[in-house]
């Protein structure tokens, strides 16, 4: 190699060495953002992209009209089968006529985010997120402050306190099974029996997604263990897989049609969602292990099409966005308020899982010492 | 030569450093060997096992096996029907991988597949495509044609004349296999041996789609690294398990390449 080719080459690495340690994220953005955005809250600007209510924008009719002239809504990961979303987007593109592009349905909350991170800047960037609280808190300095104007119906502990992020559904952890293929389970245990053998699926993988993870705390509660100790939610499933009962298969609306998951761990309000495939579909929320998780909303603080965002979250936390969210099975985070105000859809909520015990939910603290032990021990146990 | 550069440079060079670069950087990109140090863990250490173990057994079944089938063609009418359709065959398939494989093979051995439910019935749903040995299985689906297209070069290379000349000077069959055929044969084969490993230690798309619990390659490691919204922060330990496989396949190339270095000689 000549002299001039190896010191282009050299020169080449060393270039694209410096790049990249300069292209590297800086490490502390989280707060000078916050603050700012906290401080100009409620300044009364004029710009959809500032806005922290619809007061803001001078009232809903601006920010329908904002949004109207966007045309367009980027979301993201929100399968259509999954506590209606389906029927939501329908719902609002036909109100507003607002084109709403549906990306990636399959994707989790952390692909969420790694879309908001990686679209930065262009317009097919997600406008709003609906992810795990585990996503939403670690990824604050991405969201863009609002309150909607049902807000006050919210419970402080529900929503992040200048609305960069607020929980929007919720549901149990339940046991989903085909009454016409396997025999109906009492409780989980019930699970271990040959009757179920390589029948018993997981939405999931518990150390990917959070929908697995709520699954093994329910089994770990319903055989003895509790929210701080995990490990005989695992113990249950090691024991599942060497009974032969366990399906590693990926639990979906497809599986469950074709037959392939007779029994399914899963969210309540998912589990509704393949009655409709499969009539005799019935779901156990097991006594006095009833493990509940809420997801949240949060605004894209560089959404292409900031109005439609805002319009998008006005539309969700709206009597007609939590009824829709409700008739997905799904326990709307308006609930009570809606319940005591008297609009909320009794046929509705008269479909929801009965419970029997009180409803627990994991702290983030509970959740780090569960997924402290998954990620080491999870796949030794079912491997 | 620029435009080469570019290429490679944009392609492989700038990813290669930022992984390498990005390992040893943690969360506020400070230098640090955790995440290194964390590929010593037993679950992180099985994992390499794992992907070992099924890349080298979809290896070594995929180089017996294609090497046969190159022998046949290699032996038979240089113009035959047969010679062409195993080539172009070969050309297609070895490239066959990813979502589209595995959908194959699930749809057709998978729990519900056709096979399955004609053979077993609807009830069974047998998981074993679903495993490591599964995996071999549909791995050796492109590593077969990947060996066809890699050895017969290799066994175009030996000349009739060997043969006769062995016949010639008095020697049998197995003679001729064991002191000409096969110490020639020996060091391409391992090279495409290796080649094959290789490839199987970084295929991504079709284990991603068979497997969904548990993680258990290393490619498969990485995704959780990156995509779990359960254990969040652990990109740059993804890039560790990115930089271990890096040496492991680096270290597989060398070996290939000394050894194209040796076969080549008996090839001119």
């Amino acid at each position: 190699m000549t002299t001039t080719r190896r010191a282009l080459l050299s020169s080449i690495a060393v270039g694209a060495a410096l790049l990249i340690s300069a292209c590297s994220p800086p490490s502390n953005e989280s707060s000078t953002s916050n603050s700012s955005a906290a401080a100009g809250g409620g300044a009364g600007s004029s710009d959809p992209k500032t806005a922290t209510s619809a007061k803001d924008l001078g009232g809903m009719d601006a920010l329908v009209a904002a949004a109207k002239k966007e045309g367009q809504l980027n979301v993201i990961a929100l399968p259509p089968d999954w506590a209606n979303y389906g029927e939501i987007i329908k719902a609002f593109g036909a109100k507003y006529g607002i084109k709403v592009n549906s990306a990636q349905p399959d994707g989790t909350s952390q692909d969420e985010v790694n879309a908001v991170k990686s679209l930065k800047g262009t317009d097919r960037a997600p406008d709003v997120l609906d992810i795990g609280m585990a996503v939403a808190l670690a990824n604050t300095a991405l969201f863009a402050p609002y309150q909607s104007e049902k807000w006050a119906d919210i419970t402080d502990a529900q929503k992040e306190s200048t609305g960069l992020w607020v929980q929007d559904y919720g549901g149990y952890m339940s046991v989903g099974y085909d009454s016409a293929k396997v025999p109906a389970p009492t409780s989980v245990a019930d699970l271990l029996k040959p009757a179920y053998k390589g029948r018993v699926a997981l939405n999931g993988d518990p150390t990917q997604a959070n929908a697995a993870l709520h699954g093994v705390l329910m089994a770990s509660v319903a055989s003895g263990g509790s929210l701080d100790d995990i490990s005989k939610g695992v113990d249950f499933f090691k024991q599942l897989k060497a009974a032969g009962n366990f399906n590693p298969v990926q639990a979906s609306s497809a599986t469950v049609k074709n037959g392939t998951t007779p029994v399914v761990f899963d969210w309540d309000y998912l589990q509704l969602g393949h009655v409709k495939d499969v009539p005799s579909w019935k779901v156990l929320l097991p006594a006095n292990a009833v493990i509940g998780g809420y997801y949240a909303q949060a605004i894209n603080k560089d959404a292409p099409h900031p109005a439609a965002a805002r319009l998008w979250q006005e539309f969700l936390y709206s009597d007609e966005g939590q009824t829709l969210w409700l008739k997905g099975g799904a326990r709307p985070v308006r609930m009570e308020a809606m319940t005591k105000a008297g609009t909320i859809d009794k046929a509705a909520s008269a479909m929801l899982p009965a419970v029997s015990g009180t409803p627990q939910f994991p702290t983030q603290a509970q959740l780090a010492k569960a997924k402290g032990m998954l990620a080491t021990d999870w796949a030794k146990a079912i491997g | 030569m620029l435009p080469f550069f570019a290429y490679v440079g944009i392609f492989l060079i700038i990813p290669t450093l930022v992984v390498v670069i990005a390992a040893f950087l943690d969360g506020a990109n400070r230098p640090t060997l955790a995440n290194v140090s964390e590929l010593a863990e037993p679950y992180i250490a099985k994992t390499f096992w794992n992907s070992i173990w099924v890349s080298a057994v979809s290896a070594v079944i995929g180089a017996v096996l294609g090497a046969l089938l190159a022998y046949v063609v290699a032996t038979g009418d240089p113009d035959g029907l047969v010679r062409t359709t195993v080539s172009s065959a070969s050309g297609v398939l070895a490239q066959f991988g990813g979502v589209t494989l595995a959908f194959a093979f699930i749809a057709s051995v998978g729990p519900a597949g056709l096979l399955t439910t004609w053979i077993l019935g609807a009830e069974a749903a047998p998981t074993w495509l679903l495993s490591l040995k599964g995996l071999v299985l549909v791995y050796t689906y492109f590593q077969i044609p990947l060996m066809v297209l890699v050895f017969l070069p290799a066994l175009d290379g030996i000349r009739p004349q060997w043969r006769e000349a062995t016949e010639t000077l008095g020697g049998t069959a197995w003679d001729y296999w064991r002191h000409v055929a096969v110490p020639i044969l020996t060091a391409p084969f391992l090279g495409a041996l290796l080649l094959l490993f290789a490839n199987a230690f970084s295929a991504y798309a079709t284990a991603a789609a068979l497997i969904t619990q548990g993680a258990p390659i290393a490619p498969l490691q990485i995704r959780t690294a990156f995509s779990s919204e359960v254990l969040l922060g652990r990109e740059n330990i993804g890039k560790a398990l990115a930089l271990g496989m890096v040496i492991v396949v680096a270290i597989v190339m060398t070996l290939n390449s000394m050894l194209q270095k040796r076969s080549s000689r008996w090839l001119r």
